[in-house]
């Protein structure tokens, strides 16, 4: 198939798709790389061309900019470790034949199909509620003090929320590579002394190495950008204030366009830089 | 040192019993084959030994002492399995050194039986490439190092050659026959193919659905084959089986008679048949004869260079001394 002629069809036959793509891409980022260099507050009518790196500076002097550099890396961390470490055991523990096994894993899918806001409502109101949470009928149930979660613990519970939607993704890539592992290979570590733990270490771990960079590697590309969880809980307070929440507040609260274009394109550089370390790092194990 | 016993052992997988009650004793240094059609039970029982699956009762003894419950690797033996079973992510070098690393072995220790089983097996050029970058043959072979450097009590090996074009299988069995008489070491061969089995074993085991039909030698087995499974199972080509009034004159209900024990003549014999296909060996020249009126298909070997051709009236002369003979049950006649 792959002859000169079927190659070159092929070529312009994808030329829509491409150009449309490269369209859809292309002109909101160069209007925010445009947006970010213009004075641009529509509220007040300011629209001054050319502040040059004015923009630029101001959104990195913020005393809120590093801060919201670290609330979003502890974030993304911490919802790698716990989706990462919870989807392995999950996945081991679904690959055990039980009866139901079929209905089992649909269950655990489920979350993975519920809107952001939506489960980010439910854990707020249903679960985290210091008055009427199932949390706190919980703690006082063991006559202890209901913890207001969202103010006392912000950054670990939103961690927990998004963990929660996305351990389904975690455990169902692991589960699929962990079926794929040779039953003889378990068995002949088996015999060749290695316990229940040194098999894990030795034959399924690295077994698993690539599905756990791809969980990383996809991971991580949609959590930096979280908001909808943000926005519905904590609302940015409580040092829960993200880099794309920043950006968010600088654009809508505070009507400044132009700063906000800047922050926009900090994130990407800053999505591009952590997408390219983790490549270096993790991403050779998806050469072999 | 290494004498591995069963004692009614039994294996019942929910509601089928897969190996009724059986008894085998295999004796230190013996290189024993288990032989059986696919689905006889073979690999399950090798994998009983080896402690794969739990025995649902019975005993199995290694050097005498009670090994029934014990874990794999507990039990001092080392399997090579059909699909090697290598880990993929490790060098050569780390696959061998497995064992000995989860054993505890020191680094020194270790390097030294790595060297000398590499040596042994022709894989010193090969021990920092992967699995994935060694052909069929090497990977055997890095499975049987792997094997080795352990210093087991006895060797498993379940159909390790049936992955191996036919060439490489040649070799390969050449080349376990000859680390068994290096090594000396009890080993436990399961195959479905009669060839390895004969050619290599000191002991085979013909198995069919769990029960052992017959124990004994390659030759014990080829000349008084116990019953009539064994004596189609073992020698190539199969063996001619006569029924009805020719067994009769015999004594039996069925004779048989091996293609290597019945001679051709152009003239004059006892039988006569028409020539129906000639498979030609060059040092051998099987020949399908039909129309004898005994059974449907007779094969003889002859030798090489006869010439008999399609649709050829030939005579054949069995040899009397070499004739078998079987009851109704399919049992030896002595």
């Amino acid at each position: 198939m792959a002859t000169q002629h079927s190659r070159s069809a092929a070529r312009l036959m994808m030329t829509p798709a491409v150009i449309l793509l490269l369209g859809w891409m292309l002109v909101p980022l160069v209007m925010t790389l445009y947006f970010s260099f213009l004075d641009y507050r529509p509220l007040r009518g300011a629209f001054d061309c050319c502040v040059g790196f004015d923009n630029y500076v101001r959104f990195f002097t913020s005393s809120s900019f590093w801060p919201s550099v670290l609330t979003t890396l502890q974030m993304v961390g911490g919802v790698l470790a716990i989706t990462v470490i919870g989807g392995i055991f999950l996945a081991m523990l679904l690959d055990q034949p039980i009866w139901g096994q079929g209905v089992v894993r649909i269950l655990v899918i489920a979350p993975f199909f519920v809107m952001p806001t939506v489960s980010a409502l439910v854990w707020k109101n249903m679960f985290m509620n210091p008055v009427n949470g199932l949390f706190a009928y919980l703690w006082k149930f063991f006559g202890l003090t209901p913890i207001d979660w969202l103010s006392e613990l912000p950054l670990f519970s939103i961690i927990f929320i998004v963990s929660w939607q996305w351990l389904p993704f975690a455990t169902l890539i692991l589960l699929t590579a962990i079926q794929s592992l040779d039953g003889e290979q378990l068995e002949a570590a088996e015999m060749d002394g290695a316990g229940v733990v040194n098999r894990f270490v030795y034959i399924v771990l690295p077994h698993l190495a690539r599905a756990i960079t791809v969980v990383i590697l996809i991971q991580t590309i949609f959590l930096l950008s979280i908001f909808a969880e943000v926005f519905v809980t904590t609302g940015g307070s409580f040092g829960t204030r993200t880099l794309t929440y920043l950006i968010y507040q600088r654009v809508i609260e505070s009507q400044n366009i132009g700063l906000g274009s800047a922050g926009g394109i900090f994130a990407v550089i800053l999505a591009n830089i952590i997408a390219i370390f983790l490549m270096k790092i993790v991403g050779r194990n998806l050469d072999r | 040192m290494g004498q591995i016993t069963l004692e009614k052992v039994t294996k019942s997988f929910s509601d089928v019993q897969v190996i009724p009650p059986l008894d085998l004793t295999i004796e230190d240094g013996e290189f024993a084959v288990f032989v059986g059609p696919s689905g006889c039970g073979k690999s399950t029982l090798l994998r009983l030994i080896a402690g794969l699956e739990d025995t649902s009762s019975g005993h199995i003894r290694i050097d005498g002492k009670d090994a029934t419950d014990l874990p794999p690797a507990k039990r001092g033996l080392a399997m090579v399995f059909q699909s090697y079973a290598l880990y993929p992510h490790m060098s050569v070098r780390k696959n061998i050194a497995f064992p000995m690393k989860m054993a505890g072995i020191a680094q020194d220790e270790q390097e030294r039986r790595i060297q000398q089983a590499a040596a042994a097996l022709n894989l010193t050029d090969y021990l920092d490439r992967r699995p994935g970058q060694l052909s069929g043959g090497q990977r055997q072979r890095v499975a049987i190092g792997r094997a080795i450097v352990r210093e087991p009590d006895a060797f498993l090996f379940d159909e390790p050659l049936s992955n191996l074009d036919a060439a490489l299988r040649v070799g390969m069995r050449l080349e376990i026959s000859e680390l068994h008489s290096r090594l000396k070491t009890t080993m436990i061969y399961v195959t479905h193919d009669q060839v390895e089995a004969m050619t290599m074993a000191d002991k085979i085991v013909v198995l069919r659905a769990g029960h052992i039909e017959q124990v004994g030698s390659p030759l014990d087995l080829y000349r008084t084959p116990r019953n009539l499974f064994v004596a189609g199972f073992i020698g190539s080509p199969k063996m001619n089986f006569i029924e009805g009034e020719m067994a009769g004159r015999h004594g039996a209900h069925t004779i048989g008679v091996r293609p290597e024990h019945i001679d051709v003549a152009e003239g004059k014999g006892e039988w006569s048949g028409v020539v129906g296909v000639a498979e030609h060996l060059g040092s051998d020249t099987f020949f399908h004869i039909h129309q004898t009126g005994l059974a449907e298909t007779i094969t003889v070997r002859a030798p090489g260079e006869v010439s008999f051709r399609h649709g050829d009236t030939i005579h054949l002369t069995p040899r009397p001394d070499q004739i078998h003979r079987f009851d109704d049950k399919g049992l030896r006649l002595e």
